[in-house]
């Protein structure tokens, strides 16, 4: 496959560009400071406790099942921040994507040095997550199960909806019906509901003298019966090995269950073999670190997006579809890491041309079976008369439908503003991408902080009398809450996105993204719904 | 004519000889015991003939199973090779008896070396120095004492009876033998309750020299020149090399000379090596190499020889044996560049170089880099009934220093396993100061002690290697860039890794290091080599061999049945895979065995007894449990 490769035009050393640099690269170390913080879990006591137990770090845990030199793709890894009165770190979950006896699969750890690995309403919907992504992308789970369960005090906002701690049980019944095999490794309590998590996979081990499963503690067992009955006597790994049948796997330690976990996932079978032609991956021609001195300071600011598609793409060469046409909106075919991909970028403001373009691009990609990448950078749909007249409303319905509707993977990078319809048009979080990922320097909300003040001060019905002090007071802190909540730390925390991404790691976070995306078959041919023309 | 010859040896010299025998257009039989049934010389002669059980005494020393072997398969000629039966006398007469050709030294000078004694004072006739001593029926003092004089300071006092170390004097000069000797007469009286005591030449520096020289059936002997052996461990050889460092053409010619002398005092026809000791505290001097020794075969360290000097020794002794004249003349041998041997065993320099059996399931020697004469291979089984040498080294140089480090570098890369070798040991002797300098004693190896012992755990470049090949085995082509990617943080480069019992910490290198080579022996395990040592690394595989699901080592009753035997008692000692009991159940036998290292903590049942389903029959408990 060839294509032209692009130019670069920026100059790293002039001035706007140092500017830009010294923003970013501390946008940057800021996210690397959060995410090393999230990253050690509980409290120093509680990690002390977990190890002189015998027990391994969750982390390192992880570590130690990854293959050797396996990249490990984490996901939600600043969920629930500062979401909670007391700081629950990533959700008390370790969620991500890292090789196991070759095979990519999802890996979910509870981090029970955090609250005792209780499930909190955020440590609920990054599970759920995980499983999803699994789902899609079908990988197989491993549970890494040390959990007291849900987290009483939240019971309300954990146990009884849809999207609750039931649902859990219902994704791994579902997914082992679809194939994609379940894995638990019991290596501390699995209590209640959370004895479900073993119980409902497909293959469990379980560490003796250390890993519980019970459908009730022992003092809740007394409670209800008067039985008075040991931990481990309970539900311990030579009960549920030897006696009741639960786990398959009885391990001496921790270690020793990770490797029976690599052994198990060794004898899945053969992984689905990606339905895209791979070349071998080039580098860009362009630094990636140049991505800082890129990325304006404010995110209004204009800036030709093909300086970030040649700093993300395999050799920067890029096949540019209508580069003449619509040129808001950038679009073309290149490959990452070996695959190919179909890319829409946004240039500007999405006009009726950019719409339709885009929607015909969607088409090809779909076509074809080749992925696509969304660079969400947009303030909206143009809007004014002349342009509602002209449809743009149909145009932009039409690149929502294509987006809506093509079943080859797309993942989405916000990387800039995300704001209005334009979040929808470009694969928005309600658009199931398979990943979405934002910059820190972004920017979500459903409008800019200022337009949103306007808008609030215009229609207030006092507005006709308001001084100017006056109205600047009523839109200050309207803009100061756009301002919080349209920060990416405030979405990536509720788990808007599967994580905030340092620019310069956008090129690897989308080869090991796509790349498990190819572990799902890609449906052809192609379904989409009515395009209004 | 030898239109058939049979090899009555195995391994390596087998080999060799078939090697020289095919080219020369001769039919090749191999003889076998059970153990060799599948060796490479069986396999690799024309014929092969099984000879007996795997106990060398009862089948490569029984001279009637090999003439035996050669009458059943036509063999017109029979090679002794070294060891076995190459210096039996009485063998080689039965194999010229039987009409067949004994291809070695007649008989005659085979018994006339064999005794130690007989033979030095044959030497001494013969004009070849032989190392001062005096062991004489006068035991006066002043006999002793003039002895001693004439011997020449220091000597050593050795009682007669004597061993053990005890009842030996160094005497340094004149003034002390008196005393001493009256000191060690009393010790030998008291130990032994016999004073007689003999005098040596007290050697300083000894270093062991020796020269190859051939004979023919026409009374011509030549030389090929010296070997140095000082090299040793316990007396074995570990390491030769030829020429000698330090020889000059003086001494060279003093020696060679005295061995063809000593070759010719005893009608020698064939290859055979006359053993000197020298004193080199001032350097290799033709006043100061005695006679040791005559070994009347081929020896193991001819190779160095054929090396310096072109000439192929197994089909000078064919050619010899066939009645041939030798094919070159004196002046015609010439020594060209200098030749090191070192001698790979199967043996482990960390358990005292205990020898180690088992299959070769690794076995790489870099042959093409050097001259390998080895008779295994890949997936050969080392058995215990046999010497565990398991290859000879040879490197060939213009000097002694390339020569050395040739050797030196094949060593390095030289991987066996799970056998263990002295790869590494001799690597490190290589690398010993004394030696490279050429001043070397037979004391070196003793002196330098653990200085030649290898470390027992992989050094970080040899973890880092195997980190390195096993990420590179698992991450998918052209993808080497994501390795140890970590979203928003430092890249991972460090892994677990495990080898033998041990886990280690290993970065993971980014290319391969000097001197280290890999190789994969498994899914996730990497056999990685560097000076000679190998060590088999790999991902951690927790909880195997000790307890491995062995629980609490409680063995219990799979299913109701009787206990129709007992092997263990309380308190025993037992090894994981022992049998401990034999239950009889639904008509089938089954064993019980030990889970675990241990020893029988209760044992709950008699013989005959029957025993319900889980019944806890015998309880194992681990050491320190």
């Amino acid at each position: 496959m060839t294509a032209p490769a692009l130019t670069s035009a920026i100059d790293v050393d002039s001035a706007p560009a140092q500017a830009h640099k010294s923003h970013n690269r501390t946008l940057a170390e800021e996210l690397r400071k959060k995410v090393a913080r999230a990253a050690q879990g509980g409290s120093e006591r509680s990690r002390e406790r977990h190890v002189s137990r015998g027990k391994l770090l969750p982390r390192e845990r992880v570590e130690r099942l990854l293959d050797p030199g396996s990249p490990f793709l984490e996901i939600g890894q600043l969920a629930a921040n500062q979401m909670y009165g007391d700081e629950i770190p990533g959700a008390g979950l370790i969620c991500g994507i890292g090789r196991v006896a070759g095979r990519q699969v999802m890996i979910v750890a509870n981090d029970a040095t955090v609250k005792g690995g209780t499930y909190y309403p955020m440590t609920v919907k990054k599970h759920l997550r995980a499983q999803e992504i699994a789902q899609e992308n079908r990988l197989p789970c491993v549970y890494l199960v040390d959990s007291g369960g849900a987290n009483l005090p939240h019971q309300s906002e954990v146990f009884p909806d849809r999207d609750h701690f039931g649902r859990i049980f219902f994704n791994q019944a579902n997914m082992s019906a679809l194939q994609i095999p379940q894995i638990a490794c019991v290596m501390g309590s699995c209590t209640a509901g959370g004895a479900y998590v073993p119980a409902m996979s497909d293959e469990t081990v379980i560490v003796r003298n250390q890993g519980t499963i019970f459908l009730a503690g022992p003092p809740l067992v007394e409670a209800a019966t008067g039985e008075k009955i040991s931990a481990e006597d309970l539900g311990g790994g030579d009960l549920h090995g030897k006696t009741s049948g639960v786990v398959d796997h009885l391990a001496e330690n921790d270690e020793h269950a990770l490797t029976i976990v690599r052994d198990i996932v060794s004898h899945l079978g053969k992984p689905h073999q990606p339905d895209v032609e791979l070349q071998e991956p080039v580098a860009p021609k362009f630094d990636a670190d140049d991505l800082y001195a890129i990325i304006p300071d404010d995110v209004r600011a204009p800036y030709d997006v093909h300086e970030v598609i040649a700093r993300l793409v395999d050799g920067s060469e890029f096949h540019e579809f209508k580069s003449a046409y619509g040129k808001t909106l950038v679009c073309g075919f290149a490959h990452i890491w070996g695959m190919p991909v179909g890319i829409l970028a946004n240039n500007g403001v999405l006009f009726s041309e950019s719409a339709q373009k885009g929607a015909h691009f969607i088409e090809l990609a779909a076509q074809r079976g080749i992925p696509l990448l969304f660079l969400q950078n947009i303030s909206g749909f143009m809007v004014g008369g002349k342009y509602e007249a002209e449809g743009i409303a149909k145009h932009g319905a039409k690149l929502v439908t294509a987006v809506a509707t093509a079943q080859v993977p797309k993942i989405t990078v916000v990387i800039g503003g995300s704001f209005g319809a334009g979040n929808y048009g470009m694969a928005g979080r309600a658009y199931s991408p398979r990943f979405l990922f934002t910059w820190p320097n972004a920017r979500i909300s459903v409008m800019g902080g200022e337009q949103a003040a306007s808008v609030l001060a215009t229609v207030h019905k006092d507005a006709a009398d308001w001084t100017e002090e006056e109205a600047e007071a009523f839109k200050a802190p309207i803009r100061e809450k756009y301002e919080a909540e349209g920060n990416p730390y405030f979405a990536t925390a509720r788990l808007w996105d599967d994580g905030v991404i340092d620019p310069a790691q956008t090129r690897d976070v989308l080869g090991l993204a796509f790349a498990a995306t190819l572990n799902a078959p890609i449906s052809q041919p192609p379904r989409f719904g009515v395009f209004r023309m | 004519m030898i239109q058939s010859l049979l090899i009555a040896n195995r391994g390596e010299i087998a080999c060799r000889i078939i090697r020289t025998a095919r080219q020369m257009g001769i039919r090749t039989i191999a003889v076998y015991s059970d153990a060799d049934a599948k060796a490479v010389h069986a396999r690799m002669a024309d014929e092969a003939v099984h000879i007996g059980p795997s106990p060398a005494a009862e089948s490569y020393l029984i001279g009637d199973k090999i003439l035996d072997a050669a009458k059943r398969t036509g063999a017109d000629a029979i090679h002794p090779g070294y060891g076995f039966l190459s210096e039996n006398a009485d063998f080689a007469a039965a194999v010229q008896a039987a009409g067949l050709i004994w291809v070695g030294p007649n008989p005659d000078s085979i018994r006339a070396m064999g005794l130690k004694d007989a033979a030095k004072k044959l030497m001494q006739d013969a004009g070849v120095p032989v190392t001062p001593g005096y062991m004489g029926e006068d035991q006066s003092p002043e006999r002793l004492a003039k002895e001693a004089e004439t011997i020449g300071y220091p000597v050593l006092i050795k009682a007669v009876a004597g061993g053990g170390g005890k009842g030996m004097r160094k005497v340094d000069n004149a003034d002390d033998f008196a005393d001493m000797l009256q000191s060690c007469r009393r010790e030998a009286r008291a130990s032994f309750g016999n004073e007689e005591v003999l005098l040596e030449k007290w050697i300083t520096s000894p270093r062991h020299i020796e020269v190859q020289i051939f004979g023919d059936s026409h009374g011509n002997i030549v030389h090929l020149f010296e070997r140095d052996c000082s090299l040793q461990r316990r007396h074995q050889k570990v390491i030769e090399e030829a020429p000698a460092p330090g020889m000059d053409a003086e001494t060279r010619k003093a020696i060679c000379d005295a061995a063809v002398r000593a070759a010719a005092a005893v009608d020698y026809v064939g290859a055979g090596t006359i053993e000197f000791i020298a004193d080199a505290s001032e350097g290799l001097k033709p006043d100061r190499i005695w006679f040791m020794e005559m070994n009347t075969r081929l020896q193991v360290e001819h190779p160095v020889t054929e090396e310096i000097t072109g000439i192929d020794l197994v089909e000078w002794q064919l050619r010899a044996a066939r009645g041939e004249t030798l094919p070159r003349t004196q002046d015609q041998i010439s020594i060209n560049g200098h030749a090191v041997e070192a001698r790979l065993y199967a043996e482990d320099p960390a358990t005292g170089f205990l020898p180690s059996t088992g299959p070769l399931d690794h076995f790489d020697l870099p042959e093409r880099d050097i001259r390998v004469d080895s008779g295994v291979e890949q997936g050969s089984v080392i058995s215990p009934f046999y010497d565990p040498m398991i290859a000879k080294m040879i490197a060939h140089a213009a000097s002694r220093d390339e020569a050395i480090d040739a050797l030196k570098s094949a060593l390095g890369r030289t991987a066996v396993w799970p056998v263990k070798s002295n790869a590494a040991f001799l690597y490190r002797a290589l690398e010993n100061d004394v030696f490279l300098a050429g001043d070397m004693t037979t004391a070196l190896i003793e002196d330098a002690g653990d200085t030649l012992i290898p470390a027992s755990d992989p050094g970080e470049d040899m973890l880092a290697e195997a980190a390195r090949r096993l990420a590179d085995a698992r991450t998918p082509a052209g993808r080497q860039g994501l390795r140890g990617f970590r979203l928003n943080a430092p890249v991972r480069s460090e892994i677990m890794l495990q080898s033998g019992s041990e886990t280690y910490p290993a970065p993971i290198a980014a290319a391969p290091a000097d001197g280290v080579t890999a190789a994969a022996i498994g899914t996730e395990t990497v056999l990685v080599t560097k000076a000679g040592q190998s060590f088999a690394i790999g991902l951690p595989r927790a909880g195997e061999g000790a307890a491995a699901g062995a629980g609490d080592g409680a063995i219990l009753s799979p299913m109701p049945g009787k206990v129709i035997a007992i092997d263990v008692a309380e308190g025993d000692s037992v090894t994981a895979g022992q049998r401990l009991l034999v239950l009889e159940a639904m008509k089938m036998e089954h064993s019980m065995t030990a889970p675990f290292d241990g020893t029988v903590a209760a044992l709950n049942v008699t013989e005959g007894g029957q025993v319900q389903v889980d019944a806890v029959l015998v309880r194992i408990e681990a050491p320190g449990a």
